[in-house]
């Protein structure tokens, strides 16, 4: 007999939940997302795999908020019509837009619902939210990951071979403005996925224009700026051996 | 037939959370079955005037380049009696905003504790002030939910927050108006001939604040419903402060002395029999 009551999400006699662990795991299968903060730029970049699975690519939640995610794309459309519906319904009581915070709080805590009650199961995703504060114009990036934790970043990474990602920012992360910090989001993409334009997806947040998305292109161009780059410092490597 | 009301509510929880039970006790707004009745709208009508205490006040507030000024009376009355000449109409939801009560005083001393509520609550969660817009908008909002069910508030919302002084006129009916100069109240258009002819928005404090006292003792003079004290209040960037607080009998003689009348012949005693 069906038991809807019967919560799927149980402690362990250790103290894991395991269903919330086993979310995580799902999320460690998703594509690569990355999201990098500027002075005056946020980036989000994701990567575009080339199996059929279906991608969901970079959203907006609202003019000045974006959202990427890894993991469970059904679950994230679910999440994302939410939270949605939320940015305009804050703008309907409180006639303001709503702040990154405050969004990002409002998933978190929709993750977490999920985890605490009876019948259903934890969201399959993490996911990355930026955008600019309405009135200071503070640019900001957040995390939220099955749990329903959430954190502010300067970068971070998540899905699949974020930790080298993340490994990666830890040694090259340094405050970027403008150009720069596309630049830096696309180098670490660039770490864990085959390189060209068609299989990185970026879109980039500024507070004047809101969230654009790159086409391949521009994607492509700078990517060969990166290559260009690291060419000429191997070579500066290699010269000065050369003279002696 | 039964009020939607649903537009109103945050988003519906899942079935078997137990986390949102304070949120909806404190926002839910009521729904209730209606009667069914051929001329509802007249039915409406009559059932509001029955109730309805005809909002006996002056209060006014206007914005100039220092800020917010608050004023009103202090009379209560039920008809023709004067039942106090002590009331506090003038609320103090947080210390950067203050409310004004016209209508039921129950009715405004209640909503705009709550109100007060609210905005703590919201400056809790999001680590900063609510504005002055999203608070008059939360007040118009259960206002509205409230519509028709013989709620009297005609009230104003005054503060200061990031983008600059506010003022916001919010009643009962639903209303809800942003402006620069509002006066609320049966003594209202007395007070509106003095504040109108005598506003420029480059006032220092002490001249708007005169204004508003003018203004306020003038709707006292003429309408029965208003007097008492006339408060004074003035909302600036670091709050609220009070300014006066001056009986208008005593401003009725300081605005227009008696001046002693020269006697032609004056009375003496009676010498004793």
């Amino acid at each position: 007999m069906a038991r809807y009551d019967r919560a799927i999400t149980v402690f362990s006699p250790d103290g894991h939940l395991f269903q919330v662990e086993y979310a995580l795991e799902a999320v460690r299968k998703g594509n690569a997302a990355v999201g990098v903060r500027g002075t005056d730029t946020v980036v989000l970049g994701v990567e575009k795999k080339s199996t059929p699975a279906p991608r969901l690519p970079i959203v907006s939640l609202d003019t000045h908020i974006a959202l990427a995610c890894a993991g469970l794309k059904a679950d994230a459309r679910v999440l994302i019509n939410r939270a949605r519906i939320e940015c305009q319904s804050h703008r309907l009581t409180v006639e303001d837009p709503v702040t990154v915070e405050y969004i990002t709080r409002y998933i978190a805590g929709l993750q977490q619902k999920y985890t605490q009650s009876g019948g259903v199961r934890p969201f399959g995703l993490s996911t990355l939210i930026v955008g600019f504060d309405p009135y200071t114009g503070v640019p900001a990036l957040y995390q939220t990951d099955p749990s329903g934790t959430f954190s502010a970043w300067k970068a971070n990474a998540t899905g699949r071979n974020s930790n080298s990602m993340r490994e990666f920012l830890e040694k090259n992360y340094k405050e970027t403005s403008g150009q720069e910090t596309v630049k830096l989001a696309i180098r670490t993409l660039l770490e864990v996925v085959e390189s060209g334009g068609k299989n990185i997806e970026i879109a980039v947040v500024t507070k004047e224009h809101g969230l654009r998305q790159l086409d391949e292109a521009e994607i492509d161009a700078i990517v060969a700026e990166i290559e260009a780059e690291k060419a000429a410092a191997e070579a500066a490597k290699k010269a000065p051996s050369k003279d002696t | 037939m039964k009020l939607d009301l649903s537009g109103l509510q945050s988003f519906p929880s899942i079935p078997g959370s137990a986390v949102d039970d304070l949120g909806e006790d404190l926002f839910a707004a009521p729904s209730f079955q209606l009667p069914a009745c051929s001329d509802f709208d007249g039915f409406q009508k009559d059932a509001i005037q029955m109730v309805k205490p005809a909002k006996g006040t002056t209060t006014l507030a206007f914005i100039f380049k220092e800020g917010v000024i608050v004023a009103a009376d202090s009379r209560a009355s039920m008809g023709g009696y004067i039942s106090s000449q002590s009331v506090k109409k003038i609320i103090e939801i947080n210390p950067y905003m203050l409310g004004t009560m016209a209508g039921g005083a129950a009715d405004c001393q209640f909503w705009h504790r709550n109100l007060g509520i609210k905005c703590r609550l919201h400056e809790l969660a999001n680590k900063r002030r609510i504005s002055v817009t999203g608070a008059s908008k939360l007040l118009a909002n259960i206002l509205y939910s409230y519509r028709g069910m013989g709620l009297s508030v005609g009230t104003m919302i005054a503060g200061w927050d990031e983008k600059g002084p506010g003022l916001y006129y919010v009643d009962s009916e639903g209303g809800r108006l942003k402006g620069t100069r509002f006066s609320v109240g049966s003594g209202s258009p007395y007070a509106y001939g003095v504040l109108d002819s005598g506003y420029r928005f480059d006032m220092t404090v002490e001249e708007a604040a005169e204004l508003a006292r003018r203004a306020i003792y003038h709707a006292t003079f003429r309408d029965g419903a208003s007097g008492g004290v006339a408060s004074v209040y003035h909302v600036g960037p670091d709050g609220w402060n009070k300014l006066s607080g001056d009986d208008v009998g005593e401003l009725h003689y300081k605005y227009y002395p008696v001046a002693p009348t020269p006697v032609e012949q004056e009375m003496t005693d009676a010498p004793a029999a």
